[in-house]
């Protein structure tokens, strides 16, 4: 026996609130981050990863208060992404309660910031969030590249070198998304999964396009992930936290009951 | 009322330390604290930490804390956790070395690379829920089931001389000793504050610990 391979829910919060709902949670205020956390912690939940989607820059200081709430009352990792651009956003996080932080673009447009925060804070606590798309040309091996800006932008950066290079800066973990999957309901890419967790010595996340059970499983077992992250399929009821951990354990992977 | 201190050195997550020991001791008053007199004065404490060795050590040098944890230590209830585990022992690998605390003979070293389990890597960090064998009965384990999961999230590991002090062990490609205890200390390397409800457990424990090594 060993590590559990842990099951994330995923929350978009937009100025304070989560966005999009959580529907099957018993609880007085869908919109509210306590109350989600909470609900989901008792449903057995290993981590909950809070993304902020807050465009303006005035609303920013709202996500450390929403870290401060959540830290206060709910005792499971946390994992908190969305706007990091310097290491002081990421020990302003940290001191609110937040157990890792997520970076993604600000990685792309200055790598060095992975390092100087990894320095500071220690690996464990940078997450590097990847989004990442194909671009395989017909009859080529299958390559990806990073993109930002929800996958509108192409950066030109191979996925794979990219991942092996945030490693090597000191990233903890690697929050994997491929942007062709995303809100798909078909499934992760595991050819990318496989491709970035053969690559990289540092747990890896698998995210994007997760529509039942069974691609839970997929992407722990074809795909070598250490989690896995859903957002819609737990939101909207289909399947519990429980019944996911039951449908990895039958097919022996190792959850934490 | 009890008075717990959280010594606050400048490293880490003081607030979910402290939020979680307010959850679970309503009898407790908890106070975050970087002076040594009130740190001095608390009837427990506790140190947690997070960062790098070397970083943890100059803070607690550089703020004076180094010597009141030593004092203290031993003296009432004292709980280490992560890098406040880690900073008692005598050295550590981390940053190219670092000289510890030394309150308990041992050395922090990093896991091996590539760290190998039955053929298999396993990945560093050892970040997730695993499972802690409580190695011998301690007051910490009460209504805490043997091999029941607590959350990592660290590079390096304790490894204590004395297989005595060991209270908690882990396997991760190799056992590790997780938990340790002497006479009016415990320390353990996994996050009791983010363990969900065997953290708390241990941390409800704590705050009703008579301090005797058993």
């Amino acid at each position: 026996m060993g590590l559990a391979t842990r099951i994330i829910p995923c929350l978009d919060v937009d100025a304070g609130r989560v966005v999009k709902g959580v529907r099957f949670l018993d609880i007085r205020d869908a919109g509210d981050p306590v109350s989600v956390a909470r609900g989901y912690n008792e449903a057995g939940a290993d981590e909950i990863t809070f993304l902020d989607i807050t465009a303006s820059s005035d609303n920013r200081d709202t996500i450390v208060h929403v870290v401060e709430e959540v830290a206060s009352e709910v005792f499971i990792p946390l994992t908190v992404g969305g706007g990091i651009r310097a290491v002081e956003d990421v020990r302003r996080l940290l001191n609110a309660g937040a157990d890792k932080v997520g970076i993604n673009t600000a990685a792309v447009h200055r790598p060095q910031l992975v390092r100087e925060a990894s320095d500071k804070v220690g690996s464990q606590c940078i997450v590097v969030a990847l989004d990442a798309k194909s671009v395989t040309a017909p009859g080529e091996a299958p390559h990806w590249e990073i993109f930002t800006h929800g996958g509108r932008k192409g950066t030109g950066i191979d996925a794979v070198q990219w991942a092996v290079r945030m490693a090597d800066y000191g990233a903890g973990e690697l929050l994997l998304t491929s942007m062709d999957r995303d809100g798909t309901r078909v499934g992760f890419d595991l050819e990318l999964t496989r491709a970035i967790t053969e690559a990289v010595e540092i747990p890896v996340i698998a995210s994007g396009g997760v529509g039942n059970l069974q691609h839970l499983a997929d992407g722990v077992l074809h795909g070598g992930a250490d989690a896995v992250l859903a957002a819609s399929i737990f939101h909207f009821g289909e399947y519990t936290i429980a019944e996911a951990k039951a449908h990895m354990a039958a097919q022996g992977i190792e959850v934490r009951w | 009322m009890q008075r717990i201190a959280v010594i606050d050195y400048g490293m880490g997550n003081l607030r979910s330390v402290s939020k979680a020991i307010e959850h679970v001791a309503d009898d407790a008053e908890v106070v975050v604290s970087a002076d040594a007199s009130v740190i001095e004065s608390a009837d427990r404490v506790v140190c947690p930490g997070q960062g790098a060795a070397a970083d943890c050590m100059a803070a607690l040098h550089s703020s004076g804390l180094a010597q009141t944890v030593i004092d203290i230590a031993g003296t009432r209830p004292f709980l280490g956790i992560c890098m406040g585990y880690q900073v008692l022992l005598t050295a550590s690998d981390e940053n190219d070395g670092v000289q510890c605390l030394d309150i308990i003979p041992g050395h922090v070293v990093r896991f091996a690379d590539p760290l190998m389990d039955a053929g298999a890597r396993l990945k560093v960090p050892h970040m997730g829920w695993n499972e802690v064998r409580q190695a011998r009965p301690h007051a910490l384990w009460r209504k805490i089931e043997d091999c029941a999961r607590f959350y990592f999230a660290h590079s390096y590991f304790c490894v204590p001389d004395q297989s005595s002090v060991v209270t908690g062990r882990c396997h991760y490609g190799l056992e590790i000793a997780v938990s340790i205890a002497a006479p009016n200390l415990f320390a353990c390397q996994f996050h009791p504050e983010k363990s969900a409800r065997d953290g708390l457990q241990l941390l409800r424990n704590f705050s009703r610990w008579d301090g005797q090594d058993r």
